[in-house]
């Protein structure tokens, strides 16, 4: 092979570069395909949910926060079968109508229960007590609960799918329509949401109320639990929506999305395909944080009296019927506050946890 | 002569800007014939990639005519005629979706035109495009953050190259990425024109790469085009003070060389595009400019060999 040397421009004398007329065309020589793999080299292969999880999982406090969800929700399917008690039955014993059993304290018994086991009768222990009415206080805590839970991820479902349809219709469409939808939504915040939260479920009272939903689907819930989730549909949609809209706006502006375009996919197929995964990690983020916050929403609409009927009971129900015996029976109104708090810290300490493992920009 | 496959018409963009006109793209015409390379060169922000956005009908163009393959490209043609029409992007980093694998990336344009009967057709065409980009098997199942810049530049030509088209758009399609890997694509954007017959309009700032890979050039200055030619043409005998003056900026990789070459500097800025000259766009920057070139603006006139030019004093 000829020198490599002999194919360069003459050499300036003064100059530093490597003399090349020493080496010859072999040291020069291409590399070989192995060697090209060898430059190959890449990190395992992660997802972007994998590494997410990963980081979840070192977090200590989101991972409590999860094991004590956890175990409220096993809790709430658990209890109601093992208890004897149901939240609306008035104790009992032996077949006759207790009513010595009032506002019990945990754990103590009514004289005909006492009597009943002097006996050898068997009696379910009263593990928060009892309430005004006789019945048993820990089932309702437990049915309170449920309650709660159910209406805070119902809320948070409603809030998540109009929330996300409007946000990305918004933002994808842009201009005019964006304008025009995101004006819609300024006015719905800026009305005050707990006067409208108030009218709008007296409102639904009236024209759900009595038996007006007796025979359809929504019989069990009762027209209270059914204005709630109504409230929360029209009104709590609008954050999740400017968030959405506002993620939009920064993804539809990569070339990935241009370039779909250009290839001719759809709009739909692209919101779909490119725009939604790219802001899950914020939707996921907000909703997980929108339950707390519609628990705590149900529960002083619940403690004003708004929320569900009588005998359901809600935790914020519960904290409202103990506000009458508060001195004397403090318990009553520990219980179900202490469920309200566990359950909202549980949700925002992993909503904020898990902002930490998938927002991008707080990554180390 | 042949059929053009690509004939561009007095194609204006212009842009609403706070109730203000910006003429991004200002009455610019050219042909690509089949199997030809136009570059297309001109300093940032004169209208190179809306060119490109436009005859993609990415944009919607204010005015002028875009023909591709004899049928002019409207909004209801241009959905049957993306699939002969691709893209390359700029930014390797941005064009790419992270959520995706290079599998679905490819596999994207053939998904939306249905270019696959199975399964197993769709994963054998896209290994196929995928070694014809000089990727591995084994990167289709890897996400797009795990690849350097020179590698999903090749994802991106891939995917543009999935529907087998006849012309594709290279929007600076290599200057993300550092010199040894502009070599490298370059080289294959020339392997894949012998190789499959395609055109492009390769968009660039960087000449000396435009030089490499143009059969033909065009130079745009503010949203109009100034001089087009054949590659050698232009570069030895540039008619247009502008086109002069951005050859005379090329880097001679000799000292002794560079002190011959005399380097016409350029006065003043560019002119905003909201506030255009009138007349000749360059007139405020040009050294030869006369009263004629405020009054009236110069139009592309041929000199000989389809060598155009737009000067009055040429």
């Amino acid at each position: 092979m000829k020198p490599i040397s002999d194919t360069l421009p003459k050499r300036n004398l003064l100059s530093s570069q490597i003399d090349l007329s020493k080496f010859n065309g072999t040291d020069f020589a291409p590399a070989t395909d192995e060697e090209r793999a060898q430059t190959d080299v890449m990190g395992r292969s992660t997802t972007f949910f994998r590494d997410g999880m990963r980081r979840l999982r070192k977090n200590p406090l989101a991972m409590i926060s999860l094991v004590v969800l956890v175990i409220i929700v096993l809790s709430i399917f658990i209890f109601p079968a093992i208890v004897p008690y149901s939240y609306d039955q008035i104790i009992s014993v032996n077949g006759v109508r207790d009513m010595g059993a009032k506002n019990l304290a945990p754990f103590h018994y009514s004289a005909m229960e006492q009597a009943y086991m002097a006996k050898g009768g068997k009696v379910f222990p009263h593990i928060f007590g009892t309430d005004e009415m006789c019945r048993d206080y820990f089932i309702r805590v437990i049915y309170g609960t449920r309650v709660s839970l159910a209406v805070g991820l119902f809320a948070s479902l409603l809030v998540l799918i109009i929330g996300v349809l409007y946000g990305s219709i918004s933002g994808y469409a842009g201009g005019k329509v964006d304008l025009i939808m995101m004006r819609i939504v300024d006015i719905i915040y800026s009305l005050p949401d707990l006067l409208m939260i108030i009218l709008l479920s007296v409102v639904f009272n009236e024209t759900l109320g009595g038996d007006r939903l007796q025979g359809t689907i929504f019989q069990n819930l009762g027209s209270n639990m059914l204005s709630m989730f109504i409230v929360f549909g029209l009104l709590y949609w609008v954050g999740m929506a400017r968030l959405v809209r506002g993620q939009i706006l920064t993804i539809k502006s990569n070339d990935y999305v241009l370039a779909s375009k250009s290839i001719g996919t759809k709009s739909r197929k692209i919101i779909r395909k490119h725009i939604l995964p790219n802001c899950a990690s914020v939707i996921i983020i907000t909703t997980a944080l929108e339950i707390p916050s519609a628990i705590f929403t149900e529960s002083y609409l619940s403690f004003l009296g708004l929320g569900v009927q009588a005998p359901m009971p809600s935790l914020g129900s519960l904290a409202n019927a103990a506000r009458d015996g508060l001195i004397l029976y403090p318990f009553k109104m520990f219980w179900p506050a202490l469920m309200i708090v566990l359950i909202v810290l549980a949700f925002n300490l992993l909503g904020d946890g898990l902002r930490d493992a998938f927002d991008p920009k707080l990554r180390k | 002569m042949d059929e053009p496959l690509l004939k561009v018409e007095d194609l204006k963009q212009y842009f609403k800007v706070k109730k203000m006109q910006l003429k991004a793209v200002d009455g610019v015409s050219f042909t690509i014939r089949p199997n030809e390379t136009l570059g297309l060169v001109g300093e940032s922000g004169c209208g190179k990639t809306t060119v490109g956005r436009s005859i993609l009908r990415l944009y919607e163009p204010t005015g002028g005519h875009v023909y591709f393959k004899g049928e002019e490209v409207t909004d209801k043609s241009i959905k049957h005629l993306r699939k002969d029409m691709q893209m390359v992007f700029q930014d390797p980093y941005s064009s790419l979706n992270p959520r995706m694998t290079v599998e679905d990336i490819i596999g994207e344009p053939l998904d939306t035109h249905h270019l696959y009967k199975n399964k197993k057709e769709r994963y054998e065409e896209i290994l196929h495009l995928m070694s014809l980009v000089g990727l591995n098997a084994e990167h289709a199942t890897r996400y797009a953050h795990e690849f350097s810049g020179g590698q999903r530049q090749r994802i991106g030509i891939a995917r543009a190259l999935a529907t087998h088209p006849s012309f594709i758009i290279c929007d600076e399609p290599v200057s993300a990425l550092d010199v040894s890997i502009q070599a490298q694509v370059i080289n294959m954007f020339e392997d894949l024109k012998t190789s499959l017959g395609i055109s492009y309009l390769f968009i660039a700032h960087d000449l000396l790469v435009v030089q490499h890979i143009s059969d033909r050039i065009a130079v745009m200055y503010l949203g109009k085009i100034v001089e087009i030619a054949d590659t050698a043409d232009l570069y030895d005998n540039p008619l247009h003070p502008y086109t002069r003056s951005l050859l005379s900026a090329i880097p001679i990789p000799d000292p002794e060389e560079a002190k011959k070459q005399e380097r016409i500097i350029l006065e003043g800025d560019v002119p905003s595009p909201l506030h255009m000259p009138s007349g000749c766009p360059f007139r405020t920057r040009c050294r030869y400019a006369t009263e004629q070139c405020s009054a009236e603006c110069p139009s592309l006139t041929d000199r000989g060999d389809g060598h155009l030019s737009a000067c009055w004093n040429q």
